[in-house]
């Protein structure tokens, strides 16, 4: 089964693909998570779905690959990540309320959009649920640059972003740019989430972000080891999803977030088990 | 003749046009274990906030450690506890390393990474303050007098001169609060930090302090404890706007 991924050079895309944004997906939850920003994620993917809704309109309209869906996509993703801190800026007291208001705006432009083109066929399912067969060699070369992108900017930044995660008043009262490395944090999220639809697509990448992490959570001692685990939840998810989902020719979105969802209830179990275990070692 | 620490020259302070800080004077020499009390929204914080640069007063000057305040960079010679270090998102995933390495982070600066001396540096701190034997456990595990102990060791891991610490036993219980003194009182006399404590905690707090500040909208009160101690109940209502009864307790 896990053969044919190796065979085909459109699987290979998509397993490679997989692997990458089993990496970089959770890594970047992991911040996204502690921060309490799960739902900006959700937001910036529907505003994504109507970047990809506009290139298919515009492939449909003139017939010609003047701009492909996935990197008018990515655009609008982009975009709206700027749009998103602007708004956290004007409405300080309401932060959460540029959520509503980007998503709302990403799905009324998917559908003015689709309406425009008089409705898709199975390319925007595919971008809906993610696809095992979509990823081309072209795309897969866009997501390897995003990855080192993504992987050099949490490196580089890594003590100042985990420092304006866990207090971002200390943060500032250090001299740390709490502003810009924000800026840079959502822009990178605008970039994994772009990457990531073409495998999981776009109604559940944001579960790619945060349900590994979920899981890792529970169960770390520390930030570090918690991004270790969740990575290693994501790529399982992403390994065993893709591989089920061809298997059972099911999309990927669904099997991979599934998967994700039985690490979860692991993790909690395992969780439990630990506090009875101990709890009851201390009374005894 | 001791350094100045902080200096505040006849500042002002207003939100939005309202007065919340008048001709505020004073000086914290080197050393000095300073007490800032007054009633809630007296402008205490605000006056932490100014202090740390987070605010800008209308008028008047502030210095730190020498330099007017819209100059000064050495702003990890200033370790500062905050009020919110109590208000943490519990459910972090961070060790007690990780939360005191983070004391390090602008100091170690931008596209630079922890060495190994700054990893000692971290256990030094950590052990300052008593919880060497937590290093690796996660902060939310901790009781509140424990997390207190590690956001102190964040803001002692750069070295400060300054240790400014707002409100900072609210939520700890009494036996921490006591050995929270009792850490203060080794800062100040075995590291010389000079401290400025903002606290509720009059009656505690006169016994460790230096000097004592207390402001309502302005400075009503400045000098040492046996002063502050020796101001009539009438006095201290006056300043705090209510009735005021001192109550001076050993936990």
């Amino acid at each position: 089964m896990l053969a044919n991924f190796f065979q085909y050079e459109f699987l290979q895309n998509t397993l490679y693909t997989g692997l990458l944004i089993g990496l970089i997906a959770p890594l970047l939850g992991s911040f996204i998570v502690v921060r309490r920003l799960s739902l900006i994620a959700d937001a910036l993917s529907h505003v994504t779905l109507a970047g990809i809704a506009f290139g298919l309109l515009i492939e449909k309209k003139f017939a010609a690959g003047i701009i492909t869906p996935f990197y008018s996509g990515m655009g609008f993703s982009v975009i709206a990540s700027i749009f998103i801190e602007q708004l956290r800026s004007v409405y300080k007291a309401y932060q959460e309320l540029a959520i509503p208001i980007i998503l709302s705006g990403g799905v009324g432009l998917s559908v003015v959009f689709i309406s425009l083109a008089d409705g898709f066929n199975t390319d925007l399912f595919n971008y809906l649920f993610g696809s095992v067969s979509a990823v081309s060699r072209s795309d897969l070369w866009t997501i390897i640059v995003i990855s080192v992108i993504v992987l050099a900017v949490l490196f580089l930044f890594f003590k100042e972003l985990f420092m304006l995660s866990f207090d971002e008043e200390h943060a500032v009262v250090s001299g740390i740019h709490a502003k810009r490395i924000h800026f840079l944090f959502i822009l990178l999220t605008a970039l994994v989430i772009a990457a990531s639809i073409r495998i999981v697509g776009v109604l559940l990448v944001s579960a790619l972000m945060t349900l590994p992490v979920a899981a890792s959570i529970r169960l770390a001692k520390g930030f570090k080891q918690s991004i270790i685990l969740s990575v290693i939840f994501g790529e399982i998810s992403v390994v065993a999803g893709l591989v089920s989902g061809y298997y059972f020719e099911i999309p990927p979105g669904g099997t991979i977030v599934m998967t994700s969802i039985i690490i979860l209830l692991a993790a909690l179990a395992v969780k439990r088990l630990r506090i009875n275990f101990f709890t009851r070692r201390t009374q005894q | 003749m001791k350094n100045t620490v902080i200096s505040m020259r006849n500042v002002d302070f207003d939100y939005d046009q309202k007065p919340a800080l008048q001709q505020i004077n004073f000086e914290i020499p080197q050393g000095a274990f300073m007490g800032l009390v007054g009633p809630n929204g007296g402008g205490k914080t605000t006056l932490i906030k100014l202090i740390l640069g987070l605010l800008k007063p209308q008028r008047g000057s502030i210095e730190l450690l020498g330099t007017p305040i819209n100059k000064f960079k050495n702003w990890n010679k200033i370790g500062f506890v905050s009020q919110k270090a109590n208000t943490f998102n519990r459910g972090f995933p961070a060790t007690v390393e990780e939360v005191v390495s983070m004391g390090l982070t602008a100091k170690v600066g931008y596209l630079r990474f922890f060495s190994r001396n700054h990893r000692e540096k971290i256990k030094e701190a950590v052990d300052q303050v008593g919880m060497a034997a937590y290093l690796h456990e996660n902060i939310g595990d901790l009781s509140g007098g424990q997390q207190q102990r590690v956001f102190i060791a964040r803001a002692l891991v750069s070295d400060p001169e300054l240790l400014i610490l707002d409100e900072p036993t609210v939520g700890v219980d009494t036996e921490h609060v006591q050995k929270f003194y009792e850490l203060l009182h080794k800062l100040n006399h075995d590291k010389n930090i000079t401290l400025l404590l903002v606290t509720h905690d009059i009656g505690t707090m006169t016994r460790h302090a230096t000097n004592i500040v207390c402001l309502n909208k302005t400075m009503h009160f400045h000098g040492n404890p046996d002063q502050f101690s020796s101001l009539s109940d009438a006095e201290l209502s006056n300043y705090y706007g209510h009735a005021l009864n001192l109550v001076s307790h050993e936990h």
